[in-house]
């Protein structure tokens, strides 16, 4: 297995989660900070095996609680939940299809927050929610139902460009070749 | 392998839930320190920003600047010989009655880097942490008026829970009429509208817009005296029992850069 693309959707978590703590003006024009977090756990679960989603949805969850005033442990569930429910309908998911890739990232964008933050009414403390916060949940869906074609775009091509080299089928066979001429 | 997976994920997530406060503390610095490079990185970035935007100035633009800046710091020198003045008759009354004395403000400044990566609070961080002798429940101002408090301090950085904040409650008094009240809860995160509502204890006829509200002083987290804001409407809760205003704060939450914490 090659890690390196494992690695870079890592990094990618890391910088999503970086991008989410800046950008004051975006964040009060739009009500809330554009996460691309569940749109690449899609991508993880679709793409890697359960571990390192597992493991990416630790790293993510451990480094949005980090930055914020949250439990320890509260976003990783959703994004855990996530990523295990994708997976273990990996099969019957049309992963090459677009359209297939818009809805996951509606789904997740709405689940995650969604989810979030029914964890935090029963285990943590007070949250700010009210009216917005549908619109917030509306606007994380949407933005993720457009960012998760991309993400798969894209790390597609870099599994493309940095990924073991796929073996070259053929269906020439040298002992089916039929030979024209005498000998 | 399929039980194996969602077995593992609740142990973590018990686990993680479970965590002694000190434990989570340390788990959650260890994890955040992965983020100070993009943060040293951002400000930076911003400096070297800062630096070739100065370069864009002109020569009259910078004169016109620096002229403008000396008008300022005549009039606040004037302010602040009124203020001596006035400070020192404070005292003088103050030992003749023999009040206890006023404690003047000590601030430190600190620059915000980032604020929460989630919705669900208000608060933003400043790169003023443990080591900088940050502690918890600091009060956090700009020349314009209050910010909040320092919710929780790491290292290198600290968190500030916003005015609005379910956190950060304030008891305030309105100047011109000394009634109290205190600063509800924001009912979103966003602080564009840069407002909070403010509750009276009783129900007030005197509560007017444009008057200005203060802190009280009397939860032991906030001096008194600092601006919060100045009123914009008020209107009549509860049946009457008490009065709810909408304030304007003084400080510009949604455009943070650089604040003051109040150091003892």
């Amino acid at each position: 297995m090659n890690w390196l693309p494992v690695l870079l959707l890592y990094v990618a978590v890391w910088l999503a989660i970086f991008v989410q703590t800046q950008f004051p003006a975006l964040t009060e024009w739009l009500g809330l900070a554009p996460s691309l977090v569940p749109a690449l756990i899609v991508h993880a679960a679709l793409t890697h095996s359960s571990w390192v989603t597992f493991g990416l949805a630790v790293f993510a969850g451990l480094g949005l609680d980090s930055l914020s005033p949250m439990k320890l442990g509260i976003h990783y569930l959703p994004l855990l939940a996530l990523g295990l429910a994708i997976q273990a309908r990996q099969h019957l998911i049309l992963r090459d299809q677009t359209y297939a890739r818009i809805f996951l990232g509606l789904a997740a964008g709405t689940f995650v927050p969604l989810a979030t933050l029914l964890l935090l009414t029963v285990t943590d403390r007070p949250v700010l929610s009210g009216w917005s916060t549908g619109w917030q949940l509306v606007f994380s869906g949407l933005f993720n139902a457009m960012a998760c074609p991309v993400c798969f775009r894209i790390f597609d091509w870099l599994e493309r460009v940095l990924g073991d080299p796929r073996p070259v089928e053929s269906s020439f066979r040298p002992d089916r070749q039929i030979k024209r001429g005498r000998n | 392998m399929h039980y194996l997976m969602p077995g593992a994920a609740l142990a973590l997530a018990l686990v993680f839930l479970n965590l002694p406060p000190t434990a989570a503390d340390r788990l959650k610095l260890a994890v955040s320190t992965l983020f100070l490079p993009l943060f040293g990185l951002n400000r930076s970035i911003q400096a070297v920003a800062d630096e070739a935007s100065y370069g864009l100035l002109t020569r009259s633009t910078l004169i016109r600047e620096v002229e403008r800046l000396q008008r300022e710091n005549q009039q606040l020198k004037l302010g602040a010989a009124q203020t001596a003045d006035a400070l020192a008759e404070n005292s003088r009354l103050r030992t003749a009655l023999g009040w206890q004395g006023r404690a003047s403000w000590k601030g430190r400044a600190a620059r915000v880097i980032g604020r929460e990566p989630t919705t669900w609070w208000r608060s933003v961080l400043i790169d003023y942490g443990s080591l900088q002798g940050a502690q918890v429940n600091q009060t956090v101002m700009t020349p314009e008026g209050l910010v909040g408090r320092i919710r929780s301090v790491q290292p290198t950085f600290s968190q500030v829970a916003l005015i609005g904040d379910p956190e950060c409650g304030v008891s305030v008094v309105i100047n011109e009429t000394r009634e109290p009240g205190t600063i509800l809860e924001a009912r979103s995160a966003t602080l564009s509208d840069g407002m909070v509502t403010m509750r009276t204890l009783q129900h007030s006829v005197t509560a007017m817009a444009g008057q200005s509200v203060t802190t009280l002083g009397n939860g032991g987290v906030f001096p008194k005296g600092i601006p919060v804001g100045q009123i914009i409407d008020t209107r009549s809760v509860d049946g009457g029992l008490s009065t709810e205003a909408r304030l304007k704060l003084g400080a510009q939450l949604n455009r943070l850069e650089e604040v003051w914490v109040l150091t003892p």
